[in-house]
């Protein structure tokens, strides 16, 4: 067994430096793959404006491709980080509270009483809400969240609307039908520049406000009680999480259906590698997860080109035998 | 500083809980809190770690109300060594001492070269130097018990508050442990602990409250405090109180079934063993 030195503001700043080169790399992989080929002086060209072509492949579809993929990436494993942290079970993922089972059913409802396209991420959005305040309600007795509770209830609770789910797409249209699936199946869409620019605003804020807890998180690690004996003011840190995670996590299903596994395994695979200290941890799934995320995108849309495959299956497929071989070499560490 | 209650009462919703407790203890001073089983001697220490809001009553900090005072500056001042810590992360040892730390910084600031060294001389004094780059889920329960007295030291507190700390320790570093505690009293910190062994009380508390029941039923310097009549009253079992003819101090010893057995017959020593 390896033993591993506390963690440093440098090797912090080394790692996760090594993460944005990483994402950086991925992002621009996401530019230069695709169904058609574009080689290196066509980019040139297609900067200068010489290649309108290659401009619009680059431009218009590749770049908010890519962006997308690596906010909503950063978005779900800092999502699942951090619930990760605040329910002290690295099995955690972005859907375990139920938030994701609320857009779900916000966006489905949506989609079968015939609202325009550009309403359904709204209703998911706000089906996540509602569903994000009834849980917290069922959750909190005398003031207190139990974390238990909320687990029990946010699994409920996606069982159900799991159930609701099926109803509708029994009495949806065949038309419908294919629209559900299509919404619910995660993909990367194709966003605007505000659109996603607002998106990595509350991402990065998010990250921003988590690693200000960063060092409660790691009390929280000797239990509520260790934590509180340590200055935390743990129903604060609790709540807080439990929001902004789910807001992230709302955002993330209504705009890119259900895109699993990087939530669960980005934020296992870094603390595996370096560590449980979640002022390193939470920051580098952020990063981790945009590339990953970027990565999959890639080959969900090299693989079988020009048709796609669903970029949750490329996330499950990779990612899932990769995290058993690392879980194998490395299992004792956890 | 010292850590004074008064009038302390709390009722869990399940039944059982504390009510109307005096303590005070004064830098330099080792306070033992005794009673059987569901006595209230945890609660009592939660409540005085301010974990749990008394109901009635009140807890002063060098005389400022505990509930005046944020979290993190009650773990300034008090640093708990709990019963069973749990570890619900894959730190090391030495991580789990830095987290001791914690109060002190500010923001998401990593720890200074002066924490640092205050952590590695905290598990010096614990004799768990060895441990400190090991994951807490490879110790072994007393060496899990060394590194959390560790933590609460790199937390500098001038309050410690001890529930069972020895429970799982070996004979040696019991005797270690306590007289780290007793040298760290003697630096000018107060220090209460929960104790099951009446013996280790005896040597090493300068006053003893006994609980029974939630409540108070003696209190006092320790020798004037662990005699026959209270113990006996408050455990609800016989109990031989002696002075050790070495060190002075007071020896408890339980008296078994087999003891009493042969008291009531009037037989006060074992006969003697058949001979072949």
């Amino acid at each position: 067994m390896r033993a591993r030195p506390p963690l440093t503001r440098r090797r912090a700043a080394a790692v996760l430096g090594l993460l944005a080169l990483a994402t950086g790399l991925a992002l621009l992989a996401g530019l230069a793959g695709g169904a058609a080929r574009l080689p290196v002086a066509r980019w040139l060209a297609a900067w200068s404006g010489g290649d309108p072509f290659a401009r619009s492949v680059l431009l218009e579809i590749r770049l908010p491709r890519a962006f997308g993929a690596a906010v909503l990436g950063g978005a779900l494993a800092l999502a699942g980080g951090a619930f990760q942290a605040l329910l002290r079970n690295p099995l955690a993922d972005p859907y375990v509270l139920g938030v994701s089972g609320g857009a779900a059913l916000g966006g489905v409802l949506a989609l079968v009483a015939g609202a325009p396209a550009g309403a359904v991420p709204v209703a998911a959005f706000a089906g996540a809400l509602a569903t994000l305040i009834l849980v917290e309600r069922i959750a909190t007795t005398d003031g207190r969240l139990s974390v238990y509770t909320l687990l029990l209830t946010g699994a409920i609770f996606n069982a159900f609307a799991a159930a609701v789910l099926f109803f509708l797409q029994s009495v949806a249209s065949l038309e419908q039908l294919h629209s559900i699936v299509f919404f619910l199946m995660g993909r990367i869409p194709t966003l605007g520049g505000p659109r996603l620019a607002g998106l990595a605003g509350v991402a990065l804020a998010v990250a921003a406000v988590l690693a200000f807890r960063a060092r409660a998180f790691n009390a929280l690690g000797l239990g509520e009680e260790g934590a509180l004996q340590l200055g935390v003011d743990v129903e604060r840190l609790k709540r807080e999480t439990y929001v902004l995670g789910s807001l992230l996590t709302a955002l993330a299903v209504a705009h890119a259906g259900m895109i699993g596994f990087v939530g669960l395994v980005v934020p296992h695979l870094l603390r595996l590698l370096f560590g449980p200290d979640h002022r390193l941890l939470l920051p580098a799934s952020l990063l981790g997860g945009a590339a990953f995320l970027v990565l999959s995108d890639l080959a969900a849309r090299t693989l079988v080109a020009p048709r796609e495959l669903p970029v949750g299956v490329v996330t499950a497929l990779v990612g899932g035998p990769f995290f058993l071989l690392l879980l194998r070499r490395r299992g004792s560490r956890v | 500083m010292t850590l004074s209650a008064r009038e302390l009462g709390f009722r869990y919703p399940s039944g059982g809980g504390v009510e109307a407790l005096d303590l005070d203890v004064a830098p330099g001073e080792i306070v033992g809190i005794l009673g059987p089983n569901g006595s209230g001697k945890s609660t009592l220490v939660r409540l005085l770690s301010g974990v749990l809001p008394p109901a009635t009553g009140e807890v002063r900090l060098g005389g400022v109300p505990l509930g005046a005072l944020s979290r993190r500056e009650i773990a300034r001042r008090v640093a708990v060594v709990p019963q069973e810590p749990s570890f619900e992360l894959p730190f090391t040892a030495l991580e789990i001492v830095l987290l001791g730390r914690h109060p002190h910084l500010a923001g998401i600031a990593f720890e200074a070269a002066s924490d640092l060294e205050a952590a590695r001389a905290a598990l010096a004094r614990v004799d768990a130097s060895a441990l400190a780059e090991r994951p807490v889920g490879s110790l072994s329960a007393g060496e899990r018990q060394r590194v959390m007295v560790a933590r609460a030291l790199a937390q500098s507190t001038p309050v410690l508050l001890l529930d069972e700390p020895s429970s799982f320790l070996d004979l040696r570093h019991q005797v270690e442990l306590f007289d780290l505690v007793r040298a760290l009293a003697a630096e000018g910190r107060a220090v209460a602990a929960v104790l099951h062994d009446l013996n280790l009380a005896a040597e090493y508390c300068d006053r003893v409250v006994l609980l029974a029941d939630g409540r108070t039923a003696a209190a006092g310097p320790t020798a004037a405090t662990l005699t026959y009549a209270h113990l006996t009253r408050v455990y609800g079992t016989e109990v031989y109180v002696d002075v050790n003819d070495l060190t002075g101090t007071l020896v408890v010893t339980p008296l078994s079934g087999r003891a009493r057995a042969r008291l009531a017959a009037d037989s006060p020593r074992p006969p003697a063993a058949p001979r072949a």
